[in-house]
Parts: C-alpha cells; structure tokens; sequence
C-alpha cells in the first residue's frame, strides 16, 4: 500500500531524513516511534507531498507521489494532480487544525463537498454519520473553540475519513491533549485498525503501538535504527538506542 | 510508608459535605475618590464647551441648519461623498484582496508586480493623485484598445500610419470628474488595503492551510474558504478605519476637480455667505453623522466574523449553556 525507497529530506543544510525505506501492506497499522527531532513527523508529511523530498520515491497504492515518470525523468505534478492524491490520504494533526470557522458537521464536510462528492444532502448525511461514527452525534454544530481537545481530535479524524482515504496518517494524535482525554481518541484509532484501514501512526503511546500496531519503526537522526513486530522490539530491543528510548517512555 | 504505625495526624484539607452555604461575603469596596476629582474636572470642561456652543454667536446655529446644512446643492454632496467613499472603497477592497493575494503567491512575476504597485500607491499622496488623475487627459488624448505598439509594429515593417485599434474613449470624457476622483482615491486605497488583507492572512495559523492542503482542497478554495474567513476577523477592524479615513479623504476630490461632494458644497454656501466657521461646524456634524452610522455597521460585520471564536459567540453560547446545563447538554465551554 505504502512504499517508501530510500527516502531523503533536508531542511536548508539539516538533513532529517537520510534514506528511508518503508513498507507498509494494507490494512496494517504501522507505528512510528522515536525522540522529537527524529524526523518522525517529516516522514510523515512526505507521505502526503506536504513536504517535497530530496532524493528517493514514495508510493501510496502504486502511485508515485508528486511526480511522474516518464522515462528516467521525473516531472513534477500540477497542483490539482497533487491534490487528487492527497485525497485518497487522511492526515490527522498534533494541534488537530480544524477549521475554527465552521462547526464540527461544515469541518467534516467541507473537502467532499468541495471535491463535488455528491448533492449537498448526500454528503450532510455521511458527515452526521462519520460524527456519531467518532461518538460526536450531540456536537454536530457546535464550533470547535467549544469542543474539548479530545473532542476536537475525533471531529479531526472524522473530518479525514470524510474523503474515504485509503491511507490515515496521524502525526501525534494525542500529543496535545490532556492525559485523561487521549483514551477517547485512541479508541476511534484502534476501531478504525479494526475496520482494516491501513495507518501510519507517529505516537509516543507505547501501549497503543503493542496493542493496534502490525509493524513497530524506531527512527533517531533521520533513520530507521529498528524495526520489528512492536510487541518483539518493545519486550527485547536489539539497538541501544532504542532500549534507552523505551526506557524513558515506558 | 513504614509499617510503623503513625499518630493521626489531622488532615490539612478536610473534605465536608457541603450542607450549608456560608453567607455572601459582604464587603466594602475599595474607594476611588481620583474618579470623582476627574468627572468633575471633566463636566467643568464640557459645560464650558457646551455654552461657547451655544452662546457663541460665530456659529450661527440657526443659519447652518435652515440655510446651508439640509439645502439641495449639500445633500447632493453628500450623495456623491457616500457614492464615492463606497464605490472606491469597494474597488480598493477588491484590488486589495487581489493584490494581497498576489504578494502572499509563490509566483515571482505576480509578487514583483504587486510589491511594486503597493510601493508606488503608498508613496504618492492622494491629494497629488487627485490632481494628477484629473489631468490625466492631458498624457492621452484618447483611450484606444488594440494591439499595443501597433504603429512601431507598422514602422518595422514599413508600413506608415498602420492602426490596428478596436474602440476608445475621449480621455477628457472618461477621465474627468467622478470618475478620476474614485480612480484615484480606489487606487491608493488597494495599496493599504492590500496590506491588510496580507497582514490578515499571515496571522492565520500555518496548520489551517497545511490541514486544507492535506485534505486536497485546492490552493484558491484554501484561500477562499479556510484563509480568508479566518483572515477577516483581522482584516475588518482596519478596513473600518480605512473606510472612516476614505469618508474624509473624499474631500481631497474637490482637487480633481469635482464640486459634487459634501465638503466643496458647505465651503461654497460658506464662501458666498461669508460664513466660514458655521459651515465647518457642519461639515464635522456630517462626518460624523456618516461615521457613527459606520461603526454600527462594522460592530455587525465584526460580530459575523466572529464566528467560532470571540467574545459574542462566547456570550451566546454562554446563554445557551445556562439553558442546556439543566439537560445535560453542556458540554465543554
């Protein structure tokens, strides 16, 4: 479903990520781990071209992401080209992003109705079920300002699984919330791992990647230091690295 | 913890079932005796204002308002003040936004060319604008759409006198009056607005066009339903000021010139009657007749913006909470 080849992304003279290979099969959930600054969350925004990389190829679902071959040349995509692929990919944020504008049921209906998914009322009644779908029946018009955080981030993840991806990306989902919130948030994911969506998950919940997750990535420096099955690589880490972060966050 | 066992130990917070409310604190308020020495200075100053206002026989109250403030030719000028503040008001918003739009583009050629025009625009005063836009016809004769560089086209390929043009005004006609004046104040008026409606979008979070983008919405249906809506709660207080200052500046046409406006028409009944100050007591009454109606309009158009966030929404949603509490439907406020 995903495939990432020797990935490379820098930043001015920072390199952060520094040849990345990644395969994710669908309907696996892969979590991503390691200490911020690691390149995580760079990765991540690669995936949907919100980053351009330097070197290496991404696919999502056998598509080259922002560009296309033609020959041994590569030509980039118009903007509307890469917006039809970031379509098929949901991304969910730390700081959630919702539209502070638009009550919960507009956030969730704005990209399928600016895609022209279906008459108004059509995609009105996917929304409204994609909310109760999240456990937000009751907020359907409520603004996001007067939704908790934990709230918000499930209107987040609703408001992404509005445009039917094939692939959801969460970039710390629970990172800002307060502590007793990020159950609620954690559910929808592991519900939507149940349904067979395949993930990417950037997380500091060690309990969450053992539980849901089919693939465990540790990345330090802008590479991939380990990867395993996660209950293997959390119970008996291989790399030093790794034992040193797991022993902080665990 | 030992094994030990420990005295009791009074606890430091005692938890008590809340069965009786203690009594309202009634306590006396701080006094403020500065406040009371400063209303009074103040009512000393505005009584003494009040009575030059009305002893002072310069003013002329009863001549302002039965011969020049609600006379014909006035109330015309004041149609064509209201006419020309909305009219160049609504170009300078709409070029604004463009242009702001253009700034804010990763295309170098559209940046370039809108740092350039708001450079110039901000540069040159409107009163030499005004006066320039009214001469303009002395640069062009006549307006002509066409091929640009038809007769050099013509010359380079030995051709004499070769016109390729579609249609043209007469400069005079088009360019004088109304017209040049709107122009000129519309103008000037993008180049600030277009720094508005900039400062507007940047104040906008990151994450918001990042979150559109992610979603595939396009670039313009970012900047039209998650950038711009966002950017108007910033946007609408300046633009207020703008169309308050364009209300003022409208006065500047009368170097264009154009006599239809308030200003020119007051100073003109002043001029005639040898009455200077009753005139201009009228005209700050207009303006400020005309201003006060605008604020009430912005506070409107504020409000709407303000949806979502802002103190109004809270307010309200606070009302509907008192309501719902009861329900159970709070929720988190």
């Amino acid at each position: 479903m995903v495939r990432l080849e020797n990935v490379h992304k820098s930043f001015g003279r920072l390199e952060v990520l520094k040849g990345i290979d990644v395969e994710v099969a669908a309907g696996e959930v892969c979590v991503v781990v390691g200490p911020s600054g690691s390149g995580k969350s760079t990765l991540l925004r690669c995936v949907n071209h919100l980053e351009k990389i330097n070197a290496g190829r991404i696919w999502v679902d056998g598509e080259l992401i922002g560009y296309r071959q033609r020959g041994d040349k590569l030509h980039e995509l118009r903007d509307k080209e890469v917006a039809a692929q970031r379509r098929a990919i949901g991304m969910v944020f730390q700081r959630f992003n919702l539209f502070p504008h638009m009550t919960a049921l507009e956030n969730v209906m704005e990209a399928p109705v600016r895609a022209k998914r279906g008459t108004k009322a059509e995609i009105r009644e996917v929304a409204v079920a994609l909310l109760s779908r999240v456990g937000l029946a009751d907020k359907v018009d409520t603004y996001p300002g007067q939704l908790s955080g934990g709230q918000q981030q499930r209107v987040a993840i609703a408001r992404a699984l509005a445009m039917r991806p094939k692939l959801m990306l969460f970039d710390e989902p629970t990172s800002a919330l307060d502590p007793e919130l990020v159950g609620e948030v954690l559910d929808v994911m592991k519900d939507l791992a149940a349904e067979g969506m395949t993930m990417i998950v950037v997380t500091h919940e060690i309990g969450f990647a053992r539980e849901v997750g089919d693939h465990l990535i540790f990345m330090d420096g802008g590479v991939v230091v380990e990867a395993g099955r996660p209950r293997e690589v959390i119970a008996a880490p291989r790399h030093d690295r790794t034992r040193a972060f797991l022993a902080k966050v665990l | 913890m030992t094994d030990q066992p420990t005295t009791e130990r009074p606890s430091t917070v005692s938890v008590r079932p809340n069965t009786q409310a203690p009594a309202p604190i009634k306590a006396v308020p701080v006094r403020h005796p500065g406040r009371w020495v400063t209303v009074a200075v103040l009512a000393v100053l505005a009584a003494q204002f009040a009575h030059m206002l009305v002893t002072n026989k310069f003013i002329e109250w009863r001549w302002l308002f039965e011969n020049a403030m609600f006379t014909k030719p006035v109330l015309t000028g004041l149609r064509g003040t209201i006419l020309l503040t909305i009219s160049s008001m609504v170009l300078g918003v709409a070029l604004g936004v463009g242009l702001a739009i253009m700034r804010l583009s990763p295309n170098p050629v559209l940046k370039l060319t809108a740092w350039s025009y708001i450079w110039f625009f901000r540069a040159v005063p409107r009163l030499v604008l005004c006066v320039l836009f009214g001469n303009l016809g002395i640069l062009w004769n006549r307006l002509e759409f066409g091929l640009p560089f038809d007769r050099q086209i013509g010359a380079l390929f030995g051709v004499d006198n070769f016109e390729l043009r579609l249609f043209g005004f007469d400069a005079r006609d088009l360019l004088s009056g109304f017209l040049a004046g709107m122009l000129a104040l519309a103008l000037s008026e993008a180049a600030y607005m277009a720094e508005i409606v900039r400062a507007g979008m940047e104040s906008v979070d990151a994450g918001q066009s990042e979150a559109a983008q992610a979603l595939g919405l396009s670039r313009g249906q970012t900047l039209r339903r998650v950038m711009l809506p966002q950017a108007m709660r910033v946007i609408v207080p300046p633009t207020g000021n703008e169309t308050i200052a364009m209300i003022k500046d409208t006065s500047l046409v009368a170097a264009v010139p154009i006599s239809a406006e308030a200003y020119y028409q007051l100073r003109a009944i002043g001029a005639a009657a040898f009455k200077v100050v009753p005139v201009l007591v009228g005209a700050c009454l207009w303006y400020l007749a005309l201003c006060s109606v605008l604020m009430v309009i912005q506070y409107y158009i504020e409000r709407h913006f303000s949806k979502g966030y802002g103190r109004a929404e809270h307010a309200k949603l606070r009302l509907r909470g008192m309501a719902a509490e009861a329900g159970g439907g709070g929720g988190v406020v």
